[in-house]
């Protein structure tokens, strides 16, 4: 019997030291910022830009710890209690989500900082085999019968829902506003679907690595990020005629940086990102920078495409996110059995 | 019967170990499962049944378990072959074998996952072959059947193994003095003693491959009402922050499952008791 107490309490010592938040050293200061998939490359140059300025400016150090996911299950992490310092996450309707479910930031969150607290862009892009076979141009060379497209499911992934509702209003656009034309149009889109990864960069490893499927439709920046890594020779980039300006956005998490006392190195962490050097460091990543000087001296690097907002098109995400990706929504009907 | 809480033993303790058993059966199991009730109740009866009887809902339960079963069985007629092997031949090799055997046990489900994938997919090194066949595995239902027997393998081997080792050679020996023929040897003599065991493995192999989500999200292409499973489902309410819609998903696997392993508990009992019997 002993014994057995002795290995419970064992165990138990164990598990408390696991699950314990591991708190750094006095004086120095961590950051923990939750963020979607594709931005693990950016924020990993971005964090050392930062705590090299942070340094300087009040020579204290910063370890700025990161996490990446899908953009929803990220959300809902920081919901159910990780204690996240800034969220930097693909789509503003999750961190609405963590305004109302948990009450951790205010509801105007997405006016305290410039450009809808999008610090950069992105857009929506096709990535094809090489040479093109299939010559696909534009949104309308996807719901041809006979062509392959690998989205993500837009259910589970930001990057699809952005592909989704671009495809949306370019099909919006082309029929005059009809919505029934543009219902139709998307239900042809997704029956040319063979696979639903359930996020991004299972997409991308689906169509590069298994070779499934003739266009890609997902990130601009995954897309150059893809080319980059693969070299020119297996991949092409199509920039469609007309796609959605998508905003990933990012935000203090009030309650906690409160807690923590960490408030004022988040708020010039995230500010960090708007300064000419954080900006730069986006558009080498491929996301299209705010900053008018910026995106001159990079304009060489993106195809110019007319680009449209949610707001502009489906009234903002709530609405978007009722019509389309609730259950019952309109991209559920397409999957209705017939 | 006695009836007693208490019953006599030879070894002290037994209120303590019962206690204990309680405390910590409640704490891992009854309280998390009792949690997934308690987010369903926020719903009608009527939200509920709306929920889990959608045509997806169902579609993916007919793959989930019609999936899960199908795999348990493949383990448990191939997983017995090689516990046989294992156990009556003695071969060059035999313990790295018996080494492998655990191996789909031991891997990360997405590592699985992501091998099955590349190996089945069009281009892989055994969809390649499979392909101008005109049978495809990755991103199809047969796909999810494929992972789901891989990863149950390491059960019935595992449980079956240990009764092959203690079943007494004499035994068969003395049938085959009576008269028997192999084949009777096998059916009448070493089946009924390896039953209970092997149904073991079956509804182990079973219970583990419905609650699968790793390995076959992969290799399903998870398309709804064609390759999508229920757990797959419950992440995709959660990611849209319906709470009360996963669990409401999450109760039905756990009812059904409950099910499942209860039918097969009292088969394995029933046979066992059959067999004594005798």
């Amino acid at each position: 019997m002993k014994s057995l107490w002795t290995r419970t309490v064992v165990a138990m010592g164990a598990l408390l030291l696991a699950v314990s938040p591991l708190y750094a050293q006095a004086e120095d200061v961590t950051l923990l910022n939750v963020s979607y998939d594709p931005t693990r490359e950016l924020y990993q140059e971005f964090n050392t830009a930062f705590a090299k300025y942070w340094q300087k400016e009040k020579g204290q150090t910063v370890v700025v710890k990161q996490s990446h996911g899908g953009s929803g299950k990220q959300a809902r992490a920081v919901i159910d209690g990780l204690d996240a310092d800034v969220v930097t996450l693909a789509l503003a309707y999750d961190i609405d989500a963590i305004s109302e479910k948990a009450r951790l930031i205010p509801r105007n969150w997405q006016s305290r900082l410039p450009h809808n607290s999008a610090p950069y862009t992105s857009t929506i892009v096709f990535l094809v085999r090489k040479g093109n076979p299939k010559a696909i141009h534009d949104w309308d060379d996807l719901v041809k019968p006979g062509v392959a497209i690998i989205p993500a499911n837009p259910k589970t992934s930001g990057a699809a829902r952005w592909a989704y509702l671009s495809a949306w209003g370019y099909a919006l656009k082309k029929y005059g506003n009809e919505e029934a034309k543009a219902k139709d149009f998307i239900g042809k889109f997704y029956a040319n679907v063979p696979v639903f990864d359930t996020g991004a960069r299972g997409a991308t490893t689906t169509f590069v690595e298994r070779g499934i499927g003739d266009v890609l439709v997902g990130w601009e920046n995954e897309a150059y990020l893809a080319l980059k890594e693969l070299g020119a020779g297996k991949v092409e980039i199509v920039t469609p005629s007309i796609s959605i300006l998508a905003e990933p956005t990012v935000t203090l998490v009030d309650k906690v940086v409160k807690r923590r006392g960490t408030e004022a190195v988040a708020q010039a962490y995230l500010q960090y990102l708007y300064s000419d050097e954080g900006q730069e460091i986006a558009a080498k990543h491929f996301y299209r920078p705010r900053a008018e000087t910026v995106a001159v001296k990079y304009a060489g690097q993106f195809a110019k495409v007319n680009l449209f907002t949610i707001d502009d098109v489906f009234g903002g995400w709530q609405k978007a996110q009722q019509t389309h990706f609730a259950d019952g929504g309109v991209f559920d009907e397409i999957y209705k059995p017939k | 019967m006695n009836l007693s809480l208490k019953q006599p033993s030879v070894l002290p303790g037994f209120g303590l170990t019962l206690g204990f058993t309680l405390f910590y059966f409640s704490l891992i199991v009854l309280i998390p499962l009792s949690g997934l009730f308690v987010k369903t109740s926020s719903l009608s009866w009527e939200q509920f049944w709306n929920i889990v009887t959608t045509p997806r809902a169902i579609a993916s339960y007919q793959l989930t378990f019609g999936a899960s079963l199908v795999g348990a069985f493949i383990n448990g007629i191939f997983g017995s072959i090689i516990a046989w092997v294992l156990v009556r031949y003695h071969f060059p090799g035999r313990s790295v074998v018996d080494a492998l055997v655990d191996l789909p046990f031991a891997l990360p489900t997405a590592v699985a996952g992501i091998t099955l994938t590349s190996i089945y997919a069009s281009n892989g090194w055994i969809g390649r072959y499979l392909e101008p066949l005109g049978i495809k595995v990755a991103f199809t239902p047969l796909g999810v059947l494929v992972a789901l027997t891989f990863i149950g393998l390491p059960f019935v081997v595992r449980t079956v193994q240990p009764v092959l080792q203690d079943l007494d050679r004499e035994v068969e020996e003395a049938a085959t003095t009576l008269g028997a023929n192999r084949w009777q040897t096998f059916w009448a003599v070493i089946v009924p003693e390896l039953w209970p065991a092997l149904l073991t493995g079956i509804a182990m192999a079973f219970a583990r491959a419905v609650g699968e989500y790793g390995s076959v999200i992969f290799i399903a292409g998870n398309m709804p009402l064609k390759s999508e499973i229920t757990p797959l489902l419950i992440m995709t309410k959660l990611e849209q922050y319906d709470y009360a819609g996963a669990t409401s998903l999450g109760v039905v696997m756990l009812v059904t499952s409950f099910v499942v392993a209860l039918m097969i508990n009292l088969l394995q009992w029933w046979s066992s008791a059959r067999h004594m019997n005798q």
